[in-house]
């Protein structure tokens, strides 16, 4: 068995540490490039979101490079991210292709249905070992996450940003080289010690950007058109509300005992939304509102073209903006996104917060006088 | 000699250059085409503008448009400014007060809320084109009349009819049939004006507080038949600068005013520009998975920039403003 999985943000890292754990052959799709967007759009529904036409040309590139079965997970909530299996299913098969596809649909109740599919997918029946490679595959999962978090903050801070490029480039290139959960982990913790030996200013006072939205476009830098880096060479830092980390500790551990962060964000949300439209339009209006009680200086929205939740969530944020008085940027992405149009708007808003923020501390003068 | 800063704004329909003096007064102003080739259009530009200015001194350079940074390239600017703040200053010169800006360009249509004085807001189309210039000029081919008479036409009509401005292609097919209901020109052109503000408005402008004064300004507020729809849908004064086709470019050169402040010296390669042969070529980098498109500018088939690619092997590492469009 030759098992894939679709790209979305670093999750691939963990997935494939945790996989080659468990003595299973994994193929990593190529990053995501023009070619997976075009084999992608050629096969999918035109209206449908971004993200399904991405995981189609994730599978095509996979399965020609000898790929037999593919791994995703489900969801129940109402967006359209809970028909993709089904859809992705019917065009693969309507292309000709012979593969094999496990759901890992979130369990709501009935663990033995997800017990099952992960049985089959990892070929081993020993709950003890994939209970202990799952842990190990999250606690890598973690730490890529805090490793990104940790390279935005540098590149805010950084003398010279482009060096941070420079050795997270390098990372995205060698992580494919190693195998296994001991290997990534080293990898890791050296990149971390690249990063570190980089010369800051700490004199910077960067501005502070949250991002929120759907969740497949706020971690996938080639859908996003690699908004992070492209903002912390505008001096911001940057802070992601939903990482592929969050999502797992909310949908498979401590969400369920209402302690994370997403949580949060309902509670933060509820005098707006009170209710689930699906996706992740309730933590986008919450985790705005967080971002504004923590002082950030803006948030970002960013959302695939017609995605349902996030445009209700985009409607509410004009309120939420007024009444926390704080600038709130949406950006919509589709396959036709120019990339010139983008820079623009993202220059501007950077310019605005800055202005805001000397305005603001003018204010504070004049007052203290 | 006299001194005076340039501003240039390269946009998909036009190429604008301004030179201001220091008053930000305009002693010189130059609206081209670009017709897809802005190279050309700058150099084109710059001869045209040389002529006819004779001997001054150009004290400090800025760039703005979706063109800005291979224009700055190109000429050596000092300041290179998105589009958007370049408007604001430029509004700002002219009207000290204004809370609302409504700049329709060629592909690009904008809404600008300022307040006391400093940008609080603002949006951009997305996704469609349907409430910019482009659309008007296609109706108007459509209709086989010059651009330039589509306002005052729209002006003479007095029988108002409604057009789906939703979509500019469905537009079109709409604009037909109200042709074949026997409507007259006047009246249609009219329709389009009023579907095209109905458009900006709801997409571009919604949500967005619109206070006087409002200021209107890009190639499409030579238009009075947009103009006058904006005041009857806005129901107040719109105000349209002397200079509306040019702002992006003044505003810019406003920038590069002050940028050269605290700088001595200007990065100004000079008109000469004009006269070099450059070329630009592109190559798809396949040394790793990103698989970067990379830009080269050559003069005189010599390589003067590189840039588009993620990892910096092929940008000239220590400019940053090349690396800024990686």
């Amino acid at each position: 068995m030759k098992i894939t999985f679709p790209h979305m943000g670093n999750t691939y890292i963990a997935v494939k540490a945790m996989l080659e754990d468990l003595g299973l052959e994994v193929i990593v799709p190529p990053k995501c490039s023009k070619r997976t967007l075009e084999l992608g759009t050629k096969y999918s529904p035109e209206s449908i979101c971004l993200p399904l036409k991405i995981n189609i040309g994730n599978y095509i590139e996979s399965i020609e490079r000898g790929a037999d079965t593919i791994l995703i997970t489900g969801s129940c909530g109402p967006c359209r991210f809970g028909f993709y299996s089904v859809i992705e299913k019917e065009i693969l098969k309507d292309l000709g292709y012979d593969i094999d596809i496990i759901v890992f649909d979130p369990p709501d109740g009935n663990y033995k249905e997800l017990m099952n599919s992960i049985t089959k997918a990892v070929n081993t029946k020993n709950p003890i070992k994939i209970l202990k490679s799952f842990n190990r595959g999250r606690i890598i999962l973690k730490e890529v996450d805090k490793l990104f978090e940790f390279s935005n903050k540098k590149r805010a801070f950084a003398v010279n940003s482009y060096e941070v490029d420079r050795i997270m480039q390098k990372f995205s290139e060698d992580v494919l080289k190693v195998k296994g959960i001991t290997e990534t982990k080293k990898l890791i913790k050296r990149t971390f010690k690249e990063l570190k030996k980089i010369e800051v200013d700490n004199t910077k006072r960067p501005l502070k950007v949250g991002i929120v939205g759907e969740i497949y476009t706020v971690i996938e830098p080639y859908v996003n058109l690699d908004i992070e880096r492209k903002l912390g060479h505008m001096g911001v830092w940057v802070d992601k509300f939903l990482t592929p980390s969050r999502w797992v500790e909310h949908n498979l551990t401590l969400g369920h005992l209402g302690l994370s962060e997403e949580r949060k964000a309902w509670k933060a949300a509820k005098p707006y939304i009170s209710t689930l439209v699906g996706g992740h339009g309730r933590e986008t209006v919450g985790s705005t509102i967080m971002y504004a009680e923590k002082g950030y200086d803006g948030v970002i929205q960013l959302l695939p073209f017609t995605c349902m939740p996030e445009i209700v969530a985009e409607t509410i944020l004009k309120t939420v903006g007024k009444d926390y008085d704080i600038p709130i940027l949406t950006l919509i992405v589709d396959e036709l996104t120019g990339e010139a149009g983008y820079i623009t708007r993202l220059e501007a808003f950077v310019d605005l917060l800055k202005k805001r923020r000397e305005e603001k501390k003018f204010e504070r003068v004049l007052s203290r006088s | 000699m006299k001194e005076c800063y340039l501003g240039v704004d390269v946009g998909s329909v036009s190429t604008n250059i301004v030179i201001i003096d220091e008053n930000n007064d305009v002693i010189a102003k130059k609206y081209i085409r670009t017709k897809g080739k802005p190279i050309k259009a700058i150099q084109f530009g710059f001869k045209e503008i040389k002529e006819e200015i004779g001997e001054i001194e150009i004290k400090g350079v800025g760039t703005t448009g979706s063109g800005r940074y291979l224009a700055s390239i190109l000429i050596g600017a000092d300041i290179v400014k998105n589009e958007i703040t370049a408007h604001a200053v430029a509004a700002l010169n002219y009207v000290p007060d204004v809370k609302t800006i409504l700049e329709i360009g060629g592909q690009d249509s904008k809404i600008i809320i300022l307040r006391d004085g400093i940008v609080t807001d603002f949006a951009m189309n997305t996704v469609c084109a349907a409430g910019t210039g482009s659309f008007l000029d296609r109706q108007a081919a459509r209709l086989g009349i010059d651009i330039k008479e589509f306002g005052e036409l729209a002006l003479k009509s007095n029988n108002p009819i409604r057009i789906a401005g939703r979509c500019a292609v469905f537009a079109e097919s709409d604009m037909i049939h109200k042709q074949q209901l026997g409507h007259n020109q006047e009246d249609i052109i009219n329709g389009l004006c009023e579907a095209l503000v109905r458009n900006y408005l709801s997409n571009v402008g919604k949500g967005k507080e619109i206070l006087a004064p409002v200021v209107f300004q890009g190639g499409v507020a030579a238009n009075v038949g947009i103009k006058r729809a904006f005041e009857k849908a806005l129901d107040m004064e719109v105000y349209v600068p002397k200079h509306y086709d040019v702002m992006g470019a003044i505003g810019s050169a406003i920038l590069a005013r002050e940028e050269v402040k605290s700088k001595e010296v200007s990065k100004f390669k000079g008109f000469e520009v004009a006269d070099i042969d450059y070329k630009v070529k592109g190559f798809e980098c396949n040394d790793c998975a990103n698989m970067c498109e990379v830009i080269q500018i050559l003069a005189e088939d010599k390589v003067i920039a590189r840039w588009g690619d993620k990892c910096g092997k092929w940008t000239n590492l220590s400019d940053i403003n090349l690396q800024r469009l990686a």
